[in-house]
């Protein structure tokens, strides 16, 4: 039950979209342009960022001024936009490779900065497009093209890394919680300051099939049974928190946001001359 | 000899289980990822002994690569176009510490516009590392080349970091039937490295990387540039060995009908072999046509290539990579060098093609031998396969 039709915000013809059958992508993409409709953002004053990955072909599909830019730097780039013009909603759109691998580095000091961007991260635990090789998010002892075998790396907590390095926004979510999800978005946007989403979602291609989850509905209902709310997690013990993950707002703490304070040096300096 | 059908990745893949290597640190990238992502799968079915590391990014790969090496392993990785490029800051690092680093590097077109298909603008961009380059025609040479590659790298006059480079998808994801060394045969072949320091020698203690200031900065790097002239010698005395094993004969260049060739292409990589079909149609109807395919472009076989195009009346030289505003692409550029001066030359012209993908086909290659029997009337500079 679509509530507005985001059809305005689509390049409808560069559709349809290179995704695999099953691939959460199109629901998280659903999820951001829903969030815009409704903060009803003037569509030339936003600005979405992407990388390299499944996931950044998004920017090719959105009607805004986009950006596709290479593996892991979308963030940088978004930085120099926002700082260009900070106006504008600056909105990255990139996956759990791309942002938390080769891109790690500025997501922490973006985060550090808390420079006003909304970073959604598609959290599919695996390089898709290059064929499954594993992530920083694919979770110990899960299969992946380069880990036959199982996993040996630990995974990040992107939404604990995003919180330790400064961000005043972060929040999870799952494909399946699609009501909830563009719920989260909205408020990242509406933050003034460094919003992160980690939002989990399926590529039931590469990694549900090595994981014994072959058919999209695995997926979905893996993050279904696994998801927590926040409350409820709250009041499990390590021991129930096994294996299961934290979804809704975990992280709200609006701080002074860079272009802000850069704007107010500015004049402070402008007036002592 | 064994034979198998093998796609480029997959044969570069199979020389890489051969060789064994110490370490290989990695990180995805179209269109090499498989090279690694096949290979993790011999390390992880324990058919190698190789600690494997899937870091996180190719910056990462190639300075464990200089680490490991360092520490006197015998060390692999592959990348592809950005890969290469995010590797750019270390390559020259690999080559002046003088570290026999070996990398499958797949030709594809450097960003931007983004991009997944072949071209050399990654490969040639990184031609002044101090890596020795070597081009592949086919899946055989890519393996071929890669298991020469470690005997070249590792040689104790050469201590190179080497690449063997494919065409992206045209080789690394097209199926051909190639010969394989015996495993032991492989083995023997490639022997152990011997480093001459090791970081891990702790009897021995020593500094490597260390600041090199006006001092010494020079002197260290003309042993780069002195290194990478001798290698040439040692590469076809490897050649020779291997040929000795495989029957398959190697060299710098490689001179396709070209003795007698009134008129001639100079290419690297799969378009040698496009030409090597139109060469031969060509000469069915009587036209004195030729190649001349470039295998190592670094240390680039000045020499030879000068003697080879001696008697060629008109040659065209094809760049897979443009070198915007320079004297011609980057094969061209260093091909006129070598023949400035000679007293028997040919007339050059140039073209770029190809670039991101664009398809190469026969009837691109007749077109250039049309030009060339044409050549006083054409432009030194030219493109084709370009919309204008």
């Amino acid at each position: 039950m679509p509530e507005e039709d985001i059809s305005k915000y689509l390049r409808l013809d560069k559709l349809p979209h290179i995704w695999c059958p099953g691939c959460g992508n199109g629901i998280v993409l659903h999820a951001v342009l829903r969030a815009i409709g409704k903060l009803q953002l003037d569509q030339d004053k936003v600005a979405v960022v992407s990388g390299i990955g499944c996931s950044s072909r998004s920017a090719g599909y959105v009607d805004f001024n986009t950006l596709h830019t290479t593996h892991g730097r979308a963030i940088a780039f978004a930085t120099g936009i926002k700082l260009a013009r900070p106006d504008m909603t600056v909105i990255v759109l990139t996956g759990d490779g791309d942002c938390a691998a080769i891109g790690g580095n500025h997501l922490i000091h973006a985060a550090r900065r808390n420079i006003d961007l909304t970073v959604v991260v598609f959290n599919n635990s695996i390089y898709g497009m290059t064929g499954g090789q594993s992530s920083p998010t694919t979770q110990p002892d899960d299969i992946a093209a380069t880990a036959p075998y199982g996993n040996l790396e630990n995974a990040f907590d992107l939404c604990e890394l995003a919180r330790a390095s400064g961000a005043s926004y972060a929040a999870r979510s799952t494909t399946f919680h699609a009501t909830q999800l563009p719920l989260l978005v909205e408020k990242g946007i509406q933050n003034k300051g460094f919003s992160f989403l980690d939002v989990i979602t399926a590529c039931p291609v590469y990694f549900g099939r090595m994981n014994k989850m072959p058919e999209a509905v695995d997926m979905l209902k893996y993050q279904r049974d696994n998801a927590r709310n926040i409350k409820q997690w709250s009041t499990m013990t390590d021991e129930e928190k096994g294996g299961k993950f934290v979804i809704g707002e975990l992280h709200n703490k609006p701080a002074p946001e860079y272009t802000d304070l850069y704007a107010a040096l500015r004049a402070r300096l402008k007036e002592n001359k | 000899m064994p034979t198998a059908a093998k796609t480029g990745n997959e044969a570069m893949a199979e020389a890489m289980r051969q060789i064994n290597p110490d370490v290989v640190a990695a990180y995805p990238i179209t269109p090499a990822t498989e090279i690694v992502m096949i290979f993790a799968s011999f390390v992880a079915d324990g058919l190698v002994d190789t600690e494997y590391i899937p870091v996180e990014s190719e910056h990462s790969a190639m300075s464990a690569c200089v680490g490991a090496s360092a520490a006197g392993a015998r060390v692999m990785t592959g990348t592809s176009s950005q890969g290469l490029a995010l590797m750019y800051e270390i390559l020259p690092i690999a080559s002046a510490l003088r570290l026999p680093i070996i990398m499958s590097d797949v030709n594809r077109a450097l960003s931007g516009p983004i991009n997944i298909h072949c071209d050399h603008s990654d490969t040639m961009a990184a031609r002044d590392f101090g890596w020795i380059q070597i081009f592949s025609e086919n899946a055989q040479e890519a393996y071929d080349n890669l298991i020469q590659a470690v005997r070249i790298a590792e040689h104790p006059k050469v201590k190179l970091p080497t690449m063997v480079t494919t065409d992206g998808f045209i080789i690394s994801h097209c199926l051909e039937k190639i010969e394989i060394l015996e495993d032991a045969q492989a083995k023997q072949f490639v022997g152990e490295r011997k480093a001459e320091v090791s970081l891990l020698d702790v009897e021995h203690p020593v500094t490597l990387g260390a600041l090199d200031l006006p001092d010494y900065y020079f002197e260290h790097k003309l042993q780069v540039a002195e290194a990478m002239r001798q290698a040439s010698q040692h590469i076809l005395e490897i050649a020779k060995e291997f040929e000795q094993q495989t029957g398959r004969k190697y060299d710098l260049i490689e001179n396709y009908k070209l003795d007698d060739a009134e008129i001639a292409i100079v290419a690297l990589g799969s378009t040698a072999g496009t030409t090597k079909a139109v060469v031969d149609e060509l000469r069915s109807k009587g036209v004195k046509a030729g190649l001349l395919k470039i295998r190592v472009f670094r240390p680039f076989p000045a020499e030879a290539l000068a003697k080879a195009l001696a008697n060629v009346a008109a040659v065209a030289v094809l760049d897979r990579a443009d070198s915007y505003s320079a004297q011609g692409g980057p094969v061209y550029t260093e091909i006129s060098s070598a023949l400035y001066g000679k007293t028997k030359a040919p007339k050059l012209i140039n073209y770029v093609y190809g670039l991101g993908g664009r398809d190469v086909t026969i009837d691109d290659i007749r077109g250039v031998f049309s030009d060339l029997q044409k050549i006083d009337k054409m432009p030194t500079f030219n493109y084709f396969g370009v919309r204008e």
